[in-house]
């Protein structure tokens, strides 16, 4: 049993703050009435999903009615591309959307699925060899009939930030809206709705040390969305089913939280992922590893490399018998030895593309934690490696 | 795990499969105080039939993880699909093409188990390798390690481990072998682990459930060419459907008729022809064995008594064992043996001692 385990995966998810534990528990012991009902309990339970709303409105510079409480992330993003294209046919404004081949799969598969089973079109960009969208290429893709350009704010994979300041203002001279998943990023970046040009935003409160279970998004006032989920009128008829209160209470307290320690938060984790970076790109000084990703138009927290001709899996495994706990890239799909399909766009060769491995630092992390990896992965890898020899012969 | 990164006792890794025998090995572990990690690693099947697979299923999968929880020790899944594939299930299909009777499970522990599974151990700087296994390691002479039977004579499953070698028996634990099944299945309420086991099979893994004949159809069919039977003169009886639809010692289902019953002797690939003799004919007194792995290290340097098993299933018959050149060995029963098979294994005990084995040559004397 590993003693006092150290945990870098924070863009798979991150601990709960025991503040916003603290803001939760009265709306499950006290003002746990359904926020639709009329009584005295529903009233407490719809003050405190009010105040949530209006809370997160204020941090994000938008109206209270341009958010909705969804379920997950992934709900979010998937709300945003189906629930407007779908909106856009129905009312005949087109049939086109662009994304790009770097999405996480909630706003891809999604983008996919309009395709192959509702028969919309799809252009899906490349990216360069950092993994960043070129604006151009937005521009490029642009149609008459294209409704929406869905870009990510930063890779989780990789962690490269995209240029959506660029792609959003493109989007928007064209007359397409603009919808970015900024599920990585929502902690590590400033966030305005009245100045960014941006129509759709997908959050995820457990990426922020806020609860899993709840998503947000953000539409601007005037789009037309289906929902995905129908059932009661809830979320203005955008969202059906009884909205998690305590967890909508717990993602204002937590983009509260994001908010008010943003700089020294951003400082703490630059400090720890540089002392990382240049601590394993010391420990390894042949070519077997590489840093993925752009090296500085990058997530503050995400450090993320390839190991050549060694497995993701694997390397987990390792790190995880050393007591660190990382990630191949993205959770959902760690386990499986598939090429990471980012690193192909990215141009990497075929002996790169299963050896991903991501360490996101976050708050609780601290100096020593990472001097220890730095310490320990050489042996550790190396052994790894000559196990690898012997499985590839 | 201490910052300092030092293990703070020795580490095993357990492969684990789900049932009740690698989950009180497990266990076992655990409780002599180890540092125990959990694997199970999830071999190839076809296509679509991954449930069907007699390992490895995805229920398996969460059986074997949720006894790790239980116990309170990591668990990862080691994908091998490919590298099984590409070994074990190729060696299968390329033997039967030799005219030969592989045993694959002899193949997988000494290419999957004991080398892959083995080295991905020592890389997670493991101390040990331990399975779910009835077999002993026991110290002998002169610090050499000795493979024995397992305590329980009906499960002892020395015969596919005859390939181990003292490099493997020094970090190697079979925490079950000195126990009956039954004081298993009594650990395991203790322990409190699910205790239901499935029936014993010898069916292949992967063969999920199908006949290996079917599986050989479709992956190999060019093998199951026609072509004719002829007795041990030369008389020839008839036409076969295919060389690896019969099993050496086979008597039904051959459609000859001949005037004493007829097995079948042999196979002859280069001819594609099935050859049946009588009772007396294919009976061996003599074969040779190639490819021997001697456990201690090295073959004894004079001809020993021992016994043999020519089959897993077989008693252990007394023999004189002659090491050969090349890595094979010359084996003289005391009384002719019936249905050794090319490719099988022949595995050498005194006692409950496992010395060794290695494969039944292709050209098997006649008596």
């Amino acid at each position: 049993m590993i003693e006092n385990p150290i945990y870098l995966d924070h863009s798979a998810t991150t601990p709960v703050d025991p503040l916003v534990i603290e803001a939760m528990i009265p709306y499950w012991t006290e003002g746990y009435g359904n926020p639709s009902s009329v009584h005295h309990f529903g009233r407490i339970a719809k003050q405190g999903l009010e105040t949530a709303r209006r809370s997160i409105a204020n941090l994000l510079n938008c109206k209270p009615a341009e958010l909705i409480f969804t379920g997950c992330g992934s709900e979010s993003d998937n709300l945003a591309v189906k629930g407007v294209m779908m909106a856009a046919r129905a009312a005949g404004r087109g049939n086109h959307l662009v994304t790009s081949i770097v999405e996480h799969e909630a706003v891809l598969h999604t983008a996919e699925h309009l395709r192959d089973v509702h028969g919309f079109e799809l252009t899906i960009l490349g990216v360069d060899q950092f993994g960043r969208v070129d604006p151009q290429a937005v521009a490029d893709a642009l149609r008459p009939d294209t409704v929406l350009v869905s870009i990510m704010a930063a890779n989780n994979e990789v962690g490269t930030i995209q240029p959506i300041s660029e792609i959003g203002q493109i989007a928007r001279q064209h007359g397409a809206l603009f919808h970015t998943d900024a599920i990585q990023a929502a902690n590590l970046m400033e966030w305005d709705m009245q100045t960014m040009p941006i129509d759709l935003l997908s959050l995820a409160p457990h990426k922020f040390y806020g609860p899993k279970g709840v998503g947000l998004l953000y539409a601007k006032t005037g789009i037309d969305m289906e929902p995905v989920i129908i059932g009661g009128g809830q979320e203005n008829g955008r969202r059906a089913g009884t909205v998690n209160v305590p967890f909508a209470v717990g993602a204002a307290k937590a983009l509260e939280l994001a908010v008010k320690d943003r700089l020294s938060y951003i400082e703490h984790v630059t400090d720890l992922r540089d002392r990382l970076i240049s601590g394993i790109t010391a420990a390894f000084p042949g070519d077997e590893v590489t840093l993925t990703g752009h090296p500085t138009e990058r997530l503050p927290h995400h450090a993320s490399f390839a190991f050549k001709n060694l497995n993701g899996n694997d390397l987990i495994i390792q790190l995880d018998a050393l007591g660190v706990s990382s990630s191949s890239g993205s959770a959902c799909s760690s386990g499986n030895p598939k090429p990471s399909a980012i690193l192909q766009a990215m141009g990497y060769a075929p002996e790169w593309c299963i050896g991903g491995l991501r360490l996101t630092v976050g708050k609780q992390n601290n100096k020593a934690e990472i001097d220890y990896l730095i310490k320990q992965m050489p042996e550790s890898i190396s052994r790894l490696q000559r196990f690898s020899e012997l499985a590839r012969g | 795990m201490s910052l300092t990164g030092k293990k703070s006792k020795p580490r095993v890794v357990v492969a684990m499969s789900g049932g009740v025998d690698s989950s009180v090995a497990a266990a076992l572990m655990v409780e002599q105080g180890f540092d125990v990690i959990g694997v199970m690693m999830r071999l190839w099947s076809e296509d679509g039939k991954e449930m069907l697979n007699r390992c490895c299923t995805p229920e398996q999968m969460d059986d074997a993880r949720h006894i790790a929880a239980m116990l309170g020790i990591p668990f990862y899944v080691l994908d091998v699909k490919d590298y099984f594939r590409r070994t074990i299930v190729e060696f299968f299909l390329n033997e039967h093409g030799k005219g030969r009777t592989p045993n694959p499970c002899v193949e997988c522990n000494r290419v999957i188990r004991f080398s892959y599974l083995y080295e991905r151990a020592m890389a997670l700087d493991a101390d040990f390798l331990a399975t779910g296994h009835y077999a002993q390691v026991l110290p002998g002479k002169s610090g050499l390690f000795e493979l024995h039977q397992g305590v329980d004579s009906h499960k002892d499953q020395s015969y596919v481990l005859h390939v181990l070698t003292q490099k493997h028996l020094a970090h190697t634990k079979f925490p079950v072998g000195e126990y009956t099944k039954p004081e298993v299945r009594a650990l395991a309420e203790k322990f409190g682990l699910p205790t239901a086991s499935k029936g014993d099979s010898m069916d292949l893994c992967f063969l999920s459930g199908e006949d290996y004949r079917d599986f050989l159809a479709r992956h190999r069919p060019q093998y199951a060419q026609p072509g004719p039977i002829f007795t041990a003169e030369g008389q020839l009886l008839g036409q076969h459907s295919g060389l690896p639809n019969y099993t050496i010692g086979q008597r039904k289902g051959l459609g000859v008729s001949y005037h004493e019953p007829l097995f079948v002797m042999a196979k002859n690939v280069t001819r594609n022809a099935l050859i049946l003799g009588t009772r007396e004919q294919i009976g061996h007194d003599e074969l040779t064995v190639r490819q021997v792995n001697w456990i201690a290290g090295a073959p004894p340097p004079e001809p020993i008594q021992a016994a043999v098993k020519i089959r897993y299933k077989a008693n252990p018959l007394p023999a004189q064992i002659t090491p050969l050149a090349d890595g094979r060995a010359a084996v003289k029963f005391d009384v002719p043996v019936f249905g050794a098979t090319a490719g099988q294994a022949a595995v050498i005990y005194q006692g409950s001692r496992c010395l060794g084995g290695g494969l039944i040559e292709d050209d098997i004397p006649e008596s």
